[in-house]
């Protein structure tokens, strides 16, 4: 492996502006995991206009650093609070809440810092190793493989998302037709702009993501009744013992391997992770009674795999040019409008970029590991900020953030509306995550699958008969049919027990 | 609002760690939401879905569906909103096994007045500048969404403009409607 690239790279990190930003990311995302409310892909859309003024690197490094630094701050308020910040840290709740009525806080903070530093840097090892090998794979995918790639990701997401898997899919095909909109890039047709001109070149994804994830999450929040949140234990730092890590050490490694391996897949992701792990640890333990009643495993177990997933879900976006998430999505559509389309080729083609990115996770976990352990106290006292007054805020940062993009009234319209759909979907149950995954992919899928067709000359059997597209398309399937399979069966089982009742 | 805090009442449902994971992470997340809606909710939620698929599918025909061996701008469209009109299909005769969507009650008029705010807002930025409309905007949502007391509630929507103001016109001097 040629490391010249990989030591630029560290270049790029050191410097001042690239550091700055790091430190930026890394605060915000602290911030944004403590306050419940609003999520890492909420967040990033929200921020998304004030990256176009930045470099593509120091822009990408700053939208990581909110992703990677809310799995950090979420911990706290699920320790402190029984009110988790952000949904991968939800299943810390059981445990780590717990420690804290048992006045060991500290401990459980300390555990989830340093599970997070371990994890994360761990898993950004792994992806330095593997990222280049994954790429250099993918290096020969054509039309084909593009197609079933892309169709692969969609399903998979949505059968992981929450809420019912009909829904997502319904969310991901809306997602899909949204990205039909405007002029067809083959036979320039208008399509679906109702000779609005507005709509001739598309819906932009900034105003989309900016609606459906953060309005929308704004919107919906607003129906959650209060809980009466009690003042937060006093905590001035957290130093886990030594017996604590050692009790702990196992949990780590493992959460570290789950995360960096779930984080990987499509779907996977930080929240899955993080149960995963958690359940794991629970099936291991010798009494798994403990569990829910202040195991320490049960805080250092999701809260490392949440962090190593957040990093490995980075393998797929910029390697392949698939996001795996929401959060990677929107991640995605960021580099899109800095002009870098995500790719095998990104790491031969914009070393400084991809090298660029990946190193910064080093600082910014050194970074957060500071802000977690001997600066928790800070953080802490942030939680005596109201949401109601955060709200409007953020509402108006929304507004006027759309509007910069193209200085046009049309875009806080959109956003509005998107808004509105948003508030919409989650309130039904549909989760808005495959919708902007879908929208993203939708005109790569689109071309992609056009061109397949123009070179197996109108045979659809072909996408079978190339070996990688043809294995992916099985597995697209195996995923599609597999969960009614397993209803069939266990319909039968119930029956089987209701005769023989 | 349940009291999760005593483990006995986490009966594992599947006995299995990561289904039990599950199950009370989404326990946990709805304490606090609105009720579940009903089949008839459900079934008007399957139809509209079943609407726009109807529509989508309509749309892309009328843009030409085209071949395999020469697709057309249509197809494309036409393929998913096919899925999108039977999955829609599969939402109704469905409607009453799932309990995912929420109830509108009388909070869903917060989210109404909310989105009126916001309406206000875009309607009269062009005429009128953004610092009145955002204070306007502000007002309503601390002092009848959030329930502030109207002293914090004028202050810190003054001094959010304010700041704003600062941010947006004087250092970043981004081209946004402004009265002064």
């Amino acid at each position: 492996m040629d490391l010249s690239p990989v030591i630029d790279g560290f270049g790029v990190v050191l410097e001042p502006t690239n550091l700055l930003y790091c430190l930026i990311g890394v605060v915000i995302g602290m911030l944004i995991g403590v306050l419940p409310g609003l999520g890492p892909a909420a967040t990033i859309a929200i921020l998304l206009p004030v990256t176009f003024g930045i470099e593509p690197v120091t822009a990408i490094i700053m939208l990581a650093g909110i992703f990677y630094g809310a799995q950090y701050g979420g911990t706290i308020t699920s320790v402190l609070l029984r009110l988790p910040g952000e949904a991968s840290s939800v299943v810390t709740v059981f445990d780590g809440h717990e420690l804290a009525r048992q006045g060991k806080a500290g401990t459980a903070l300390g555990i989830a810092a340093i599970g997070s530093f371990v994890g994360g840097t761990v898993s950004i090892i792994a992806l330095s190793l593997l990222a280049p090998l994954v790429a250099g794979f993918a290096l020969d995918f054509g039309p084909p493989e593009y197609t079933a790639l892309a169709l692969l990701g969609i399903l998979l997401v949505s059968t992981v998302s929450s809420g019912h898997r009909i829904k997502a899919l319904v969310a991901a095909s809306v997602g899909l037709l949204l990205a039909t909109v405007g002029r067809d890039g083959f036979t320039s047709a208008e399509r679906f702009t109702f000779d609005n001109l507005s709509l001739a070149d598309g819906i932009d994804f900034v105003p989309i993501a900016m609606g459906l994830f953060g309005l929308g999450e704004i919107l919906y929040n607003l129906e959650e009744r209060h809980r009466a949140t009690q003042a937060p234990a006093k905590v001035a730092n957290a130093w886990p013992s030594r017996k604590d890590l050692r009790q702990s050490s196992g949990a780590i490694g493992r959460g570290s391997l789950i995360g960096f391996v779930l984080g990987i897949l499509p779907g996977g992701g930080a929240v899955l992770s993080s149960l995963a792990a958690y359940a794991l640890e629970k099936r291991r333990a010798k009494d798994p009674s403990r569990f829910g009643k202040g195991a320490v495993e049960g805080v250092a177990a999701p809260e490392t795999a949440n962090n190593a997933a957040a990093t490995s879900s980075f393998i797929p976006l910029l390697t392949l040019g698939i996001p795996a998430n929401a959060t990677m999505a929107v991640i995605f559509g960021a580099l899109l409008i800095q002009g870098v389309s995500p790719g095998p080729q990104l790491v031969s083609q914009e070393p400084e970029l991809f090298w660029g990115v990946v190193n910064s996770m080093y600082i910014g976990n050194i970074l957060l590991l500071i802000m977690s352990i001997p600066l928790v106290g800070l953080f802490v006292r942030i939680l005596r900020v109201r949401a109601t007054v955060l709200a409007p805020i953020t509402v108006l940062i929304t507004l006027i953030g759309v509007y910069t993009v193209n200085n046009d009234v049309f875009d806080i319209v959109l956003v509005i509306v998107f808004g509105a759909i948003g508030y919409l979907m989650k309130k039904l149950g549909f989760d808005p995550g495959p919708l902007v995954l879908a929208f993203v992919l939708g005109s790569l899928l689109e071309d992609s699958l056009r061109r397949s067709l123009l070179i197996f000359d109108g045979d659809a059997t072909g996408f079978f008969t190339r070996p990688i597209s043809g294995t992916l398309l099985a597995a697209f399937v195996l995923v599609a049919v597999l969960p009614l399979v397993r209803r069939a069966l266990r319909r039968r089982e119930e029956e089987h027990v209701d005769s023989s009742a | 609002m349940t009291d999760r805090d005593t483990p006995e009442e986490r009966v594992p449902e599947h006995g299995h760690p990561l289904a039990d994971a599950v199950h009370d992470v989404e326990a946990l997340e709805h304490e606090n939401r609105p009720p579940a809606a009903g089949p008839l909710g459900n079934a008007v939620t399957a139809v509209v879905v079943i609407a726009i698929g109807v529509a989508a599918v309509l749309g892309s025909v009328a843009l030409g569906a085209g071949t395999a061996r020469e697709p057309g701008p249509g197809t494309w469209p036409l393929l998913v909103s096919a899925v999108l009109t039977v999955l829609g299909v599969v939402l109704l005769a469905l409607a009453r096994q799932v309990h995912d969507a929420e109830k509108f009650t009388g909070t869903t008029w917060l989210v109404v007045a909310a989105l009126a705010s916001m309406v206000v807002f875009v309607a009269v930025i062009e005429v009128a500048g953004f610092e009145i409309p955002a204070a306007l905007l502000c007002l309503v949502w601390l002092r009848f969404l959030g329930r502030e007391s109207w002293r914090t509630s004028i202050i810190t929507s003054l001094g959010v403009v304010a700041g704003f103001y600062l941010v947006f016109v004087a250092a970043l001097a981004v081209p946004i409607p402004h009265l002064f």
